[in-house]
């Protein structure tokens, strides 16, 4: 049971990662994406702009999907216990230079306790970051999973455009963005 | 006038109910992905950080042996002429057609990513090991969607 516990090594994440791509089209010939359930709730939420008047129902899979998500998140991190991450000391550096302790488990306790949410910074620090998330993954028309793993993996041209913007967009926000917010939010 | 935006789902109609046990290797589908994102830490905001000063090869070696792995097996699906239960040929959707939005969209995603450290599968997977934060994350997130939709039409796709 110890590899369970131990830090997964990327050759084997990363091609169990990729087998939800032909898993997906297997049980029922979708498309392996999970961004598209923030719109499917915002539809499902009842509203009546013509962006999110479609039918949700029918796309009702990606719900069970992210429900599952969160399924699987909680047999990882609560049963079996968050991992600790072993940082590269270059990045552990870096990261007291951001007044960020390298050391505190899995994410950032500054960032994501409940004592950091109920700030006002640290609330709107995170809602900042995941509106961005929320607005560029549909005018994108996908995140991580649907451009990233699906779009690169069936070769198309439009998903490796949207992933040289994460990139991109990425690089940009760890250099510059996100030394400035957080030395707002002290 | 805008140009209408071309959309991969189908107008409302009137859907026939679909058993919930037909969700359910979804939801277990979805449960071993969380899984993993935990265990491998690609949800861990430390890791994309690390990512983005490029100061580790984990995370370049998961998304890289994802994307082979999908390739590979699309291509061993279209060889062995695998069809779904209605009888149409397996295939990934294609992306609809755009000149702007998938790089202007993709930056402004990947601003987010470098800041909160979580694309959207790995909220889910936070928010089920019980982190604060992800819910607000996920609300922004929610929001930004929102957000989209109500300026679309006047945003370059």
């Amino acid at each position: 049971m110890e590899w369970l516990i131990q830090t997964w090594p990327w050759y084997v994440a990363g091609p169990v990662i990729g087998l939800m791509v032909p898993l997906l089209l297997l049980l029922g010939n979708r498309r392996f994406g999970i961004s598209s359930s923030l719109r499917h709730i915002c539809a499902a939420m009842g509203s009546r702009l013509p962006f999110f008047r479609y039918d949700w129902r029918a796309e009702g899979w990606n719900l069970a999907f992210v429900l599952g998500i969160a399924l699987g998140g909680f047999m990882a991190g609560v049963w079996l216990g968050l991992p600790e991450v072993n940082l590269n000391p270059k990045t552990q550096a870096a990261l007291e230079g951001l007044g960020l302790p390298p050391d505190s488990g899995f994410l950032p306790q500054e960032l994501f306790s409940w004592s950091a949410v109920l700030r006002p910074e640290g609330f709107l620090f995170l809602l900042i970051g995941g509106f961005l998330i929320g607005f560029g993954a549909r005018w994108a028309a996908g995140c991580t999973s649907g451009h990233a793993i699906t779009g690169l993996s069936a070769l198309q041209w439009p998903s490796l455009v949207a992933t040289v913007g994460f990139f991109l967009g990425g690089l940009v926000s760890a250099r510059w963005l996100l030394p400035w917010l957080l030395a707002w939010l002290r | 006038m805008a140009l209408p935006i071309p959309d991969e789902f189908k107008p409302e109609t009137s859907s026939r109910p679909i058993s919930l046990g037909a969700y359910l290797p979804y939801l277990l589908a979805g449960a071993f992905f969380g899984f993993v994102a935990i265990r491998s830490e690609i949800a861990s905001w430390y890791r994309i950080y690390e990512m983005f000063r490029f100061e580790s090869f984990h995370m370049y070696g998961v998304i890289g042996s994802a994307v082979l792995t999908g390739a590979f097996s699309l291509w061993l699906l279209r060889r062995l002429g695998v069809r779904a239960s209605g009888g149409e040929p397996l295939a990934v959707r294609p992306s609809e057609p755009g000149r702007y939005r998938y790089l202007l969209g993709g930056l402004v995603f990947g601003l987010g990513w470098g800041l909160v450290g979580a694309c959207p599968g790995p909220i889910y997977a936070l928010l089920g090991s019980g982190h604060a934060g992800a819910l607000v994350i996920l609300l922004g997130a929610l929001l930004g969607t929102y957000v989209y939709g109500l300026v679309q039409r006047r945003l370059p796709h």
